[in-house]
């Protein structure tokens, strides 16, 4: 598969996904496994779940991925890019035009339904993530701490993930030691 | 010079935001904090329009937040900084494929992360709240929708175009 084929692909891919990482796996897998058949599925899911516990967003630590496994480096580059691609005219487009109708009576009443649903959304995904990822009594832990230290330090985002990063890195070897 | 800048921060935030979908919110909320690039208003309207334009929730944000502060450039700029981390990290591991399968301590690690950004999540959701649901109207509105996303699994632009019909119609 050429270079600027796989851009060609991944733009598909990107102008087709709404939504989050996981909302493009269906459509992933009907290119590069079905169609191109430029791996096998196995190697999909694994490349997924080397994308979930890699540093940036899911969907482009895939593109990358897939992109690098084809074509090297610069696969990787045309992959990403392809990925990209359609966000960066879509929103460009979309943000310039609202520019000019933010101020319109209507717009804006509209924008203020949106946002309460904006907040039901997130606090959908909340709940979601809270059934799906804290079990444990150390993810607890790790939730209370995070809430803590942002409600009363107003520590930042990033300094949050490197902190829990390494409490759960220190909870982790805990658990291994008292097992021996 | 503000280009170095906007890149710089969106690359760090492709380094810290691990995962998919709204975990760039609470970073984007730290930037409008400490620059004056975006209210958190305009925020949660890029929220909205992200979710409901194609291409990855992540990169719209980025695009839309980068464009906000900086214009057309801004956007390329700021999604460029997004991405540079993913590509770097990637072609790295692919390279020592072998050594690198998610070997137990980074599960751990990783596993340990998620209830510290599902806790960035809900404060950065309270905080834009605070600022949408205002009055018993959009109170109301709020535990209808509540209710509704979570029973019929409809997708989230079904719900956005609702909300935007019936902010209009009750003139929110």
């Amino acid at each position: 598969m050429s270079v600027f084929s796989l851009l060609i692909m991944f733009f598909k891919i990107g102008l087709f996904t709404f939504g989050g990482g996981y909302a493009m796996l269906p459509l992933l897998r009907t290119e590069v496994v079905n169609k191109h058949r430029l791996m096998e599925e196995d190697e999909l899911l694994d490349i997924y779940a080397i994308g979930q516990c890699t540093p940036g967003i899911i969907a482009i630590n895939v593109a990358t991925f897939v992109g690098y496994k084809q074509k090297g480096v610069l696969g990787a580059i045309c992959a990403t890019l392809g990925m990209i691609l359609p966000s960066l005219i879509i929103i460009t487009l979309v943000a310039t035009i609202l520019k000019n109708y933010m101020h319109n009576r209507y717009v804006s009443y509209a924008f203020a339904g949106i946002r309460v649903c904006v907040v039901a959304l997130i606090a959908d995904v909340v709940y979601d993530l809270w059934r799906k990822n804290v079990k444990l009594l150390s993810d607890k832990i790790i939730f209370v701490l995070a809430v803590l230290l942002l409600v009363f330090f107003n520590v930042g985002a990033m300094w949050i993930v490197i902190i829990s990063a390494v409490t759960a890195w220190g909870l982790s070897e805990l658990k291994r030691y008292k097992r021996k | 010079m503000i280009y170095v800048l906007l890149f710089c921060e969106f690359f760090k935030i492709g380094m810290f935001a691990i995962g998919g979908g709204l975990v760039t919110v609470p970073f984007l909320f730290d930037l409008s904090e400490k620059y004056t690039w975006f209210s958190i208003k305009e925020l949660s309207n890029m929220i909205a329009i992200s979710e409901s334009t194609p291409g990855p929730l992540g990169v719209n944000m980025a695009t839309y937040a980068g464009f906000s502060a900086e214009g057309i450039m801004g956007g390329i700029i700021a999604t460029l900084g997004l991405v540079a981390p993913s590509v770097i990290a990637i072609i790295i591991i692919a390279k020592l494929m072998d050594k690198y399968k998610c070997n137990t301590i980074v599960h751990d690690i990783l596993a340990g992360i998620r209830p510290a950004v599902l806790a960035l999540i809900l404060l950065a959701g309270m905080e834009i709240a605070e600022m949408s649901v205002t009055n018993v109207l959009s109170g109301a509105l709020f535990a209808i929708l509540l209710v509704s996303i979570h029973f019929w699994k409809k997708s989230p632009i079904f719900y956005l175009c609702l909300s935007a019909i019936i902010g209009i119609a009750l003139k929110l």
